[in-house]
């Protein structure tokens, strides 16, 4: 069981937040094309390795957490609010 | 049990040179008398070679079986299958052994139906005892929005011909007598059941593919793992493996879980991420449960194998991952939604768990298609349906390869309907692969 | 009586004797017996019948890691089946009965598998059965299912529990696993550290080996003081650690009662186990190690046990485990067993060591026991116990035949290692102990003691303490102890790897699963030669002791196979559990009611006394119908009464979320697909709310209350899905904006006040409020007092009539339902249910979850036209893309029979009859109508809007149904909204 550090309320079980998928990806401009749309909603890099996602704390501060996460061995390199700049781990596949 | 004529499939099993040698009860025999010395490998584990016509990348049931009818059935047999650990112990050995197709989607319900058809035949076909068990697989529902949903799709099956049925409280009983009707949570109050479903041993699948496939003549090469896909001109020229470079005219991937891993060396996106599904063995016991049954109010599901273990499982893990082990929590819920629906279970001790890695898409069907670079297809977003599917994604598969177009079972896997609003979206949750 | 009591064991109490029943005999035992102790105890040697070819076996073990003693206890909290005899404390009057056997134990029929013992080889079953293809199924998979399987399931007495077990989450900062000289030691050099500790043991007693040393008595007992003195440490007996998960978190079962079916416990409702969620910063794992079994023919024999095994029935329970036992060993350790009985009066009836010397060899030919070095045993006369043994030198010369009751086997150590690899740990091979040791990376924590190499009480404490000092110090501690006297390791030799001895016989690797050796040399032949092929063909290591004793013989085998060394095959992958778990212990309290929580509306006991009929809707109990009777006809007197005259119904489990701010507005306009920016305050807005994909997420209707401030709805099913996408589209897309989010779903109850006399009603309990239409129009959001509460007054209307929402604090929803009920009641007003809601709402061509079924987009439904022009939305991109519009997709419409007498049923295909196994579409939602006669539906059918007017059949194969149908628009009801308008 994942155990998230959550910048507001600590450490809590996994249980308490829900996984939002990919915190790589930046949602298209309004003016971009469907296209672009489409890779955002639908393509994936779905690592083998290293993971930024979103975690979002429901049951705590219902604040959305981005996590770097390693997708095999589940360690956590870092965790921070919507806002904060993560540093990748070494080794994270550039997008 | 047959079905109507859903799988007309030629065989030609008929002329065929036996490796291994015949499976019978009068072989068991005659190599029982002689301290069974006289068996022999049940597929070559073969030495790859420069090139290949084919190059399946994937020894699980849906790489094995795609080799297995392109040499047997395409008349395609300069194939090889890489895999890169023994064959068989991804998802195919790793899944609780059912088989249905119960679907709500037309165009989903007549790909699965044509996978039970060929599993009705697949022992004879195969010479491989795979223990096709059609007990009858049964969905508990609890309220009537719920039954509303399920007529329809009892409907949809009906009408695309397969089976389905109605069974009130009473039959339910009769048929499960261990079932708790009224003294959970959430009542039981009638069931639906397709009694052509079943299980399968799993193990069993793998292999009976194997030794097929190898005895028509396709090398398959273990330990082998492939570390890139080369290209040239716009088409797939072969892939790097761990044992070298092996040229190739198509590759087609079969991977499961690690699609994307595969496709990304072509820089190639897919709609997939990848999820856990736990599955779990008791203790054995002796008979208790005839059919599979599907708790309708939690995602609990659970059959008995002939061995006697109680196997069982419940929802996918929600976020994505490779690790093959499942999070503590899930294994709770399962076991509070198991005594929910079996209270005897309460006593009975759950022996292994353990995951595979599920090839979740964004829409919950799977991909059965060419991908973006000349040359490369993909057999694989099955999400946790992939092992029913064996011999359907296996013929439909080998259909593309051979033939360079869907087999119209398949016409509404393909990868650009995501792209184009073509999505098949069984319970309508949306391009949120941890929520199919 | 060829066993015996000889002495007082550490766990019995020689002055209380216990009654207990055995296949039917009457058995004495001592309180603190295990029911294997007590039946050696009585000299009882056949317990059971092999799973495959019903072979006598007796007890091999004296713990968990048994394979044979397999029992069903039936005791006064009902039937449990598969215990095993060692770890089963006797309780009174405990039935107990041998498994896999007909009729008895003694004369079981099915041992006539033995015969045809060769038929039934690895993997037999996937070579036949094949024909004739009807056969598997109705003869042969029925046989091989009633053979196989052990215990039986769901025997009376009932066994399930009527109270759940419990589960407990602990903290801690080092979790010590295993309370043997490794854990102890450990534990005491961390007592002075100030971390929190807590230890836990599967067993009845701390200790572990030093349980069977008398000369570690003194050091257990003063190192379990000091422990216990030491306020942060914990130490839990009877607990077993079944899993390693991610994060340091581990699961473990504790059992509370004292014996596996204690009356007392049962009767009082108390948990009989509890899984403890550990939450770890470091692990210390000093599981120990389980002695190996020797693969020789026939080693399978009642009589024929785990050298250790001796030596624990004596120290622990006081038994001897024959009267002239012959132990047949490779190392050192083993001897002990023999030095113990020896010097409790019983007489060895012979060593027997491959090796030509050994320190150990020297010391029992100092004892006076016979020693034959350089030997092996090559055959184990007798059936239902062993008889005799014949010995031969090495190199294959015989030298002795030796009559004997027990022949002991240990054939090394292999670490219990599972859970280490579980936490991410490696395993080396040590080949000069013949086996793997483990070992945990330091950011996990440290495998000490047997488990990692280091055999030996005393080098097993040295190791414990060492580990505590190198775990501190990742940790940033230090950690000191004073110096104790530790009694010494006696000198051993070196061990030298014995795997199998070849003969005429069967030689069992697993004795649960009855794999032999020659199984796992025909695996290799038929090219199941990887470890985990040749585990699923043989099975080997798949039973419940899941090859404790013998998973490294298997292993060994198969690498002498392929001619390779064990460090090359490897071991299977150990997956959860350590030990087999229940269903119960997992489950806990959430079991029968407790399932899943129950969500109950505000006004429930309300609903109750108007004597409602409640549905579950996911978590939430809702009215369906206010009548015990079921069928139509209550549900559309409740119609027709809101049709007629008034219905107050509940909708208090729609979703509510509170959004103020700066910038609600221009939020409400980003996440919908109409907009909310110009919305009045005061007002109500219908809106749509689309996914990226462009397709429909949920609907409701949102309310302006201020400048900044909003009220949106959701619908039940949807509620937690569309907070979480109003979070996420919030934070991480638009966190431009200034907008804070409250769920206030739970905080108000909503009641809906429908028909043509809805204002009366509703002006009885709002006197002084102006509820004309020019104060109060047609979509109003204001706020109002009813019933004299303060709270929201809303008119929308799903119904198609007149109608109102109010919406009052929780605590007061009793109250203003009753007062609503009263006001109604002279105008004939009747409160209604969800069914109710559903016939009234199908007439006016609202949808619901039903066909919002996450598959529809705007096109579909006919709400095209609400799709903003202007600026940016969720799903505005993909919801134009031709996929998503095209009019094949299935469109909403409504639907009649032309037959008034004909039903329809929720689920029924569309199909033209020139094409009747083509699916045009489905009905969603259908109904008797109170409007006019007969049935009408709401259904979702490709190309709908052009098919308005056309006849199809709506078929019900299931039914055996079919009905020609008229499609008609959804919307047939009373279009222009006079009604809702008045």
């Amino acid at each position: 069981m994942l155990r998230i550090d959550c910048p507001h309320c600590g450490t809590r079980d996994e249980v308490e937040f829900r996984y939002r998928g990919d915190a790589g990806l930046r949602r298209p401009a309004a003016a971009a094309d469907t296209a672009a749309f489409v890779a955002y909603v639908y393509e994936r890099t779905n690592p083998r390795g290293w993971h930024h996602e979103w975690w979002y704390h429901a049951a705590g501060c219902r604040q959305f957490l981005q996590v770097w996460r390693h997708t095999v061995t589940h360690e956590i390199h870092a965790v921070g609010t919507v806002a904060a700049v993560l540093t990748p781990p070494d080794g994270a596949a550039t997008p | 049990m047959k079905s109507p004529a859903t799988s007309d499939v030629p065989s030609t099993r008929s002329q065929r040179h036996r490796a291994s040698g015949r499976y019978s009860a009068l072989r068991l025999l005659r190599e029982a008398l002689t301290g069974h010395r006289g068996w022999r490998p049940a597929w070559r584990k073969a030495e790859p070679r420069k090139e290949y016509q084919v190059v399946i990348v994937g020894g699980g049931g849906h790489g094995l079986a795609t080799a297995y009818y392109l040499a047997n059935h395409f008349g395609i047999t300069d194939v090889a299958v890489l895999e890169k650990g023994p064959i068989g112990l991804g998802n195919v050995g790793r899944n609780t052994t059912i088989i249905r197709s119960t679907y709500y989607r037309p165009e989903n319900i007549r790909f699965y139906d044509f996978s039970l058809g060929l599993w009705e035949g697949l022992e004879q076909e195969l010479n491989f005892n795979a223990m096709v068990s059609q007990r009858g697989v049964v969905y508990t529902w609890h309220n009537d929005g719920q039954r509303d949903h399920m007529i329809r799709r009892a409907n949809d099956m009906r009408l695309a011909g397969a089976d389905c049925e109605e069974l009130d409280r009473a039959a339910l009983k009769k048929l499960i007598p261990p079932i708790a009707l009224d003294s959970g949570r959430f009542p039981v109050l009638g069931a639906f059941m397709q009694p052509r479903g079943g299980t399968v041993r799993h193990d069993a699948v793998a292999w009976g593919y194997a030794r097929g496939a190898s005895e028509a003549g396709v090398d398959i090469i273990e330990h082998c793992e492939v570390t890139g896909l080369r290209q040239a001109g716009g088409r797939v020229t072969g892939v790097e493996t761990t044992r070298g470079f092996i040229g190739a005219g198509t590759v087609c991937l079969a991977v499961a879980g690690h699609s994307s891993h595969l496709a990304g060396m072509a820089d190639i996106r897919l709609p997939i991420e990848t999820h856990a599904l736990q599955a779990f063995v008791s203790e054995s016991i002796k008979p208790f449960l005839d059919v599979v049954l599907m708790f309708g109010a939690g995602h609990f599901y659970i059959s008995q194998s002939d061995k006697g273990g109680m196997v069982f499982g419940g929802a996918i893990d929600a976020h994505n991952t490779y690790a093959q082990r499942g999070t503590q929590w899930i294994a709770q819920e399962v076991a509070a939604e198991g005594v929910a629906l079996l209270p005897d279970l309460a006593r009975l001790r759950i022996l292994r768990q353990w995951s595979g890695v599920m090839d979740m898409t964004m829409d919950g069907s799977p991909i059965i298609s060419k991908l973006p670079l000349e040359g490369l297809v993909m057999n694989g977003g099955w999400c946790y349906g992939g092992f029913k599917a064996i011999p359907a994604g296996g013929y439909t598969t080998a259909h593309l390869i051979a033939r360079g177009a869907s087999h119209p079972l398949t016409a509404h896997m393909d990868l650009a309907r995501f792209a184009e609003g073509r999505t098949v979206d069984e319970i309508g949750t949306g391009p949120f692969p941890w929520a199919h | 009586m060829t066993a015996r009591r000889i002495t007082t064991g550490l766990l019995t109490d020689p002055s209380r004797t216990i009654e207990f029943e055995f296949d039917g005999r009457r058995l004495s035992a001592l309180a603190g017996d295990t029911v294997a102790s007590a039946l050696l105890a009585n000299g009882v040697r056949l317990v059971g019948r092999s799973f495959k070819y019903h072979r006598p076996r007796g007890i091999v073990t004296a713990g968990p890691e048994e394979p044979c003693a397999l029992i069903d206890i039936f005791g006064a909290s009902g039937a449990l089946p598969n215990r095993r005899a060692t770890t089963v404390g006797v309780t009174t009057g405990m039935r107990v009965s041998s498994q896999n056997r007909w009729p008895s134990l003694d004369l079981d029929l099915l041992a006539i598998n033995g015969l045809f013992a060769p038929l039934f080889s690895a993997g037999f079953y996937y070579k036949t059965f094949m024909r004739p293809a009807w056969a598997w199924e109705r003869l042969f998979e029925p046989a091989i299912r009633r053979a196989a399987g052990l215990g039986k399931l769901g025997v009376a007495p009932d066994a399930s529990p009527k109270t759940g077990d419990e589960i407990l989450h602990d903290h801690t900062d080092v979790l010590i696993i295993g309370t043997g000289a490794a854990g102890l030691s450990a534990a005491r050099r961390l007592a002075s550290s100030g971390l929190r500790i807590m230890l836990v043991e599967r067993d009845v007693e701390a200790g572990g080996g030093t349980l069977l040393d008398p000369r570690w008595q003194a050091w257990r007992t003063q190192t379990l003081g000091e422990l216990a003195a030491t306020p942060r440490i914990r130490l839990l007996t009877r607990t077993q650690v079944i899993a390693a998960h991610d994060h340091g978190v581990f699961s473990a079962v504790e059992t509370c009662a004292a014996g596996a079916a204690d009356a007392a416990h049962h009767a009082e409702g108390l948990p009989r186990e509890r899984l403890r969620v550990i939450r770890a910063r470091r692990v210390l794992l000093a599981s120990g190690a389980n002695e190996r079994w020797i693969a020789c023919p026939d080693n399978d024999r009642p009589g024929v046990m785990i050298a250790g095994a001796a030596l624990a029935y004596l120290r622990r329970y006081g038994v001897a485990v024959g009267e002239r036992p012959v132990l047949f060993t490779n190392n050192d350790w083993a001897y002990e067993s023999a030095f113990a009985l020896h010097e409790a009066g019983v007489s060895i009836g012979a060593i027997v060591d491959p090796r030509p010397s050994s320190n150990a060899a020297s010391r029992a030919l100092a004892l006076g026991i016979a020693v034959y070095s350089g030997s092996v045993v090559t055959a184990i006369e007798g059936r239902r116990a062993v008889r005799a043994v014949r010995i031969a030198s090495v190199d294959g010369a015989p030298r002795a035949t030796l009559d004997t009751d027990c022949l002991l086997l240990s054939g090394g150590f292999q670490a219990e290692s599972a859970l280490a690899t579980q936490a991410g740990g490696s395993l080396q091979w040590r080949e000069d102990l013949a086996s793997f040791a483990a070992a945990l990376p330091d950011s996990r924590g440290v495998v000490t003691g047997a488990a990692a190499g280091r055999y030996g009480l005393s080098a097993a404490a040295q190791d414990g303490d060492a580990a505590a000092v190198r775990l501190a110090s990742g940790l940033g501690l230090s950690a000191s102890a004073e110096t104790i006297a530790l009694p010494d390791d006696p000198e051993t030799s070196s061990l030298q790897a014995l795997w199998e001895v070849a003969g005429h016989g069967k030689c069992f690797v697993d004795l649960q699963h009855d794999v032999t050796t020659d199984d796992l040399r025909q695996a290799h032949r038929e090219g199941y030669t990887h470890i985990e092929h040749a585990k699923r063909y043989t099975t080997h290591g798949m039973a419940t002791d899941q090859g404790r004793i013998g998973g490294l013989l298997g292993a060994a085998v198969l690498a002498a196979a392929r001619g390779q060394s064990p460090s090359e095959v490897g071991l299977p992958t150990p997956r959860p559990y350590i030990h087999p778990t229940s269903f119960a212990a997992l489950a806990g309290g959430e079991i029968g009611a407790h399932l899943r929580p129950e969500r109950r509306f505000p006004a429930h006991a309300s609903h109750v006394a108007c004597g409602a009929t409640f549905v579950p809707s996911g978590l939430w109990q809702r009215p369906l119908v206010y009548s015990a009777v079921t069928g139509w006809d209550p549900v559309l007197r409740e119609a027709r009464a809101v049709r007629e005259t008034a219905g107050i119904g509940d909708a208090s489990s729609l979703g509510k979320i509170d959004v103020q701010g700066a910038d609600a507005g221009r939020f409400l306009d980003f996440v919908y697909a109409n907009r909310f920016s110009t919305l009045a305050i005061g007002k109500a807005r219908y809106g749509i709310m689309l996914r990226e994909d462009g397709c429909l997420l949920d609907d409701g209707t949102t309310s302006r209350l201020g400048e900044r401030h909003f009220l949106l709805t959701t619908t039940t099913a949807n509620h937690t899905a569309v907070l979480e996408h109003l979070e996420f589209q919030l934070q991480v897309n638009r966190s431009d904006l200034d907008v804070v989010l409250t769920d206030v779903t739970d905080q108000w109850a909503q009641f809906s006040i429908a028909g043509p006399r809805a204002r009366q009603l509703l002006q009885t309990v709002m006197p002084d409020a102006d509820l004309s239409s020019a104060a109060v129009p047609f979509m109003a959001a204001l706020p109002a007092r009813i019933a004299g509460v303060r709270g929201r007054l809303f008119r929308i209307s799903f119904s198609g009539e007149l109608a109102y929402e109010v919406a009052v604090p929780r605590d007061q929803a009793d109250a203003v339902w009753t007062a609503l009920l009263e006001a109604g009641r002279p105008l004939g007003a009747l409160p209604y249910g969800v069914d109710a809601l559903n016939t009234l709402r199908i007439e006016k061509g609202h949808i619901t979850t039903a066909e919002l079924d996450g598959n529809t987009t705007a096109h579909d439904l006919g709400f095209e036209r609400m799709l903003k022009a202007e600026g940016d939305f969720v799903g505005r991109v993909l919801a134009q893309r031709p996929g998503s519009t095209s009019t094949q997709r299935r469109q909403l419409v409504a639907l009649r029979p032309t037959d008034s007498a004909a039903r329809l049923i929720a689920g029924m295909i569309l199909v033209d009859r020139s094409a009747p196994r083509t699916n045009l579409g489905d009905v969603t939602s259908c109904t008797p109508s109170v409007l006019v006669d007969g049935w009408i539906g709401l259904a979702l059918l490709a190309d709908g809007r052009r098919r308005i007017g056309s006849r199809l059949l709506a078929v019900s194969p299931l039914h055996g149904e079919s009905v020609e149908v008229e499609i008609t628009t959804p919307h047939w009801f009373d279009p222009e909204n006079t009604r809702v308008r008045a």
